[in-house]
């Protein structure tokens, strides 16, 4: 049996790009399973605040994949592969359940369920406030991720799932805030986010630049009709 | 401090040692964590030096340190790096022998020093502290040193000796983290002169036992344990007096969030994060965080140090 490229990217990629989702997740279950005495690792994957590093990692994993959500559209228009399209709503959702569980890890083990902590936090801190910020945005485009909610929202999904937008800006700065002087990862974060938009507001402006020729074109065309001036048209 | 040759210890004893050791570590961790990552820590300590020292009940902690492989492989000196366990992993770049310290300022005695004329005089002690960390975490430490107020008596500091200031080693060769500018490099802290003659501030110049690892700031650094862990400089290679007020490199980088007397206080919360409680190193992934106590407990011997003043506003 031969698969066609559909056959592929449905039953070899994206199975594919799925585990990869679950790579760090799995490393962590690894290091846990460690640091609770269930298996033996050649090294302690966790090290000496395990706490604070499954929190970290699940978060750096859920803004890293919120980023390659992010460039799925620009590759696919750079690159002329329609297909990438695909795997667009899954790296979104991974992205989302990374994401998640950085806050309910935050909640539930950083905090141990002080929702007293938590006010607090959310009220006081601004790096938090900006994290639950992001958070609470991707709530629900993840709700709106079938296909069922595409069809039903029609041309409002589009604009619905523009939140990702300040998600993604939240996100990054919950990063920058957080870090205490160093702060050259959280930028590379800024300046990947910063290309990706770039791209999308400098796609934006060619296509209403080509929409506006086009109606230029027309205008020529077509004689201006009197009384109504050229300039009053919408541009 | 000084090592005859008869003094240096056979490979085989100090092998035994480090598995010993080891095994202490492994004891002390409660989530199991030591393994052969205490070994390696332990192997990348570079002089194994066993020292003489006594212990001293009445300023330590009863409660259990934490394993040598916590306190070594889980450390702040971004002069290795700005991640935890990048000291572990460059500080073996770092010489603290030969080693000197540069004395002057408002002091009679002045000059620079080799390490071992300055530490020589100094019976050393063991103190068992707690540690607590301006991020929100914190450990039991056992170090090995001696009074800060011993040492600085011998400078005969002047009556316009108000404060101490202390400057860590700058060197990019020996310290690869300096090659970025976190930091305004050199390191710089400081305390009040009355601060520095307080018993509770020591130098110290090893851990459980033996010569401070180099991640840990050899050949010697400050530990003032009611302050926040930045305050406790490492590897230090200056001591000035001074009648004012000296610009530490926490309060220049950032003068909203650190200030000069850095004093543990669960009522004054960091701009960003709460620093009501802390989460005990060591203490397992299940373990909830522990309140933060005023002066990390050891209000009762300085707190009338502060008399009288405002410690929300000098935080």
């Amino acid at each position: 049996m031969r698969l066609g490229a559909d056959g592929a990217t449905r039953w070899i990629a994206k199975p594919l790009v799925f585990l990869l989702c679950l790579l760090p997740l799995g490393c962590l279950l690894a290091g846990l399973a460690d640091a609770l005495g269930l298996i033996r690792l050649p090294a302690a994957a966790l090290g000496a605040n395990p706490v604070e590093e499954m929190q970290d990692t699940l978060g750096i994993w859920g803004l890293r994949l919120l980023l390659v959500t992010l460039a799925v559209t620009p590759l696919r228009e750079i690159l002329g592969w329609p297909r990438l399209l695909a795997f667009r709503r899954m790296l979104g959702l991974f992205a989302f359940f990374y994401i998640s569980m950085h806050f309910l890890f935050y909640l539930f083990v950083d905090q141990s369920l002080d929702w007293r902590v938590l006010a607090e936090d959310i009220a006081e801190r601004p790096f938090i406030t900006v994290g639950f910020a992001a958070l609470l945005l991707l709530i629900p485009l993840a709700l709106t991720s079938t296909r069922r909610a595409m069809r039903r929202l029609g041309r409002r999904w589009q604009k619905l799932h523009r939140l990702v937008y300040p998600a993604a800006v939240l996100g990054c700065t919950h990063f920058y805030w957080q870090v205490k002087a160093d702060i050259r990862e959280p930028l590379v974060y800024f300046l990947v986010l910063a290309v990706l938009l770039g791209w999308r507001v400098y796609r934006y402006r060619q296509r209403t630049r080509r929409g506006r020729a086009k109606q230029d074109a027309r205008q020529d065309q077509e004689p201006a009709r009197p009384g109504l001036p050229v300039e009053a048209l919408p541009e | 401090m000084r090592i005859k040759p008869s003094e240096i210890t056979p490979e085989p004893v100090y092998r035994a040692r480090r598995e010993f050791l080891a095994g202490i570590a492994g004891l002390g961790a409660a989530t199991a964590l030591a393994r052969p990552a205490v070994a390696q820590t332990v192997m990348n300590v570079a002089l194994i030096e066993r020292l003489k020292y006594t212990r001293s009940a009445r300023y330590s902690t009863a409660e259990t340190p934490n394993s040598l492989a916590d306190i070594t492989g889980y450390n702040n000196f971004y002069e290795f790096g700005t991640g935890k366990d990048d000291p572990a992993r460059n500080a073996g770049s770092l010489r603290p022998r030969p080693w000197s310290v540069v004395v002057d300022g408002e002091c009679e005695v002045k000059g620079r020093y080799a390490l071992d004329d300055l530490l020589q005089p100094h019976p050393l002690e063991e103190r068992i502290y707690r540690l607590r960390c301006v991020e929100a975490w914190s450990m039991v430490i056992p170090w090995i040193g001696f009074p800060l107020g011993d040492l600085v008596a011998r400078f005969k500091p002047t009556s316009r000796a108000k404060f101490v200031e202390f400057t860590t080693l700058q060197d990019p060769k020996q310290m690869p983290g300096q090659r970025f500018a976190v930091l305004d490099w050199p390191y710089v802290e400081g305390l009040r002169i009355d601060e520095a003659m307080h018993p509770l501030a020591i130098i110290a110049v090893g851990l459980y036992g033996q010569v401070l690892p180099n991640q840990n700031g050899a050949p010697l650094r400050l530990v003032v344990p009611w302050k926040y862990g930045f305050k406790s400089i490492k590897s230090i290679v200056r001591i000035r007096f001074s009648e004012r007020m000296p610009a530490t490199s926490w309060a220049l980088s950032a003068p909203r969030e650190y200030g000069f007397y850095a004093n543990v206080n669960p009522e004054v919360d960091h701009p960003r994060w709460s620093q009501k409680r802390e989460r005990r190193i060591g203490a397992g992934l299940l373990a909830s965080r522990q309140p933060t106590l005023k002066f990390n407990g050891y209000g009762a011997d300085v707190a009338q140090l502060y008399a009288g003043m405002d410690l929300a506003r000098n935080f």
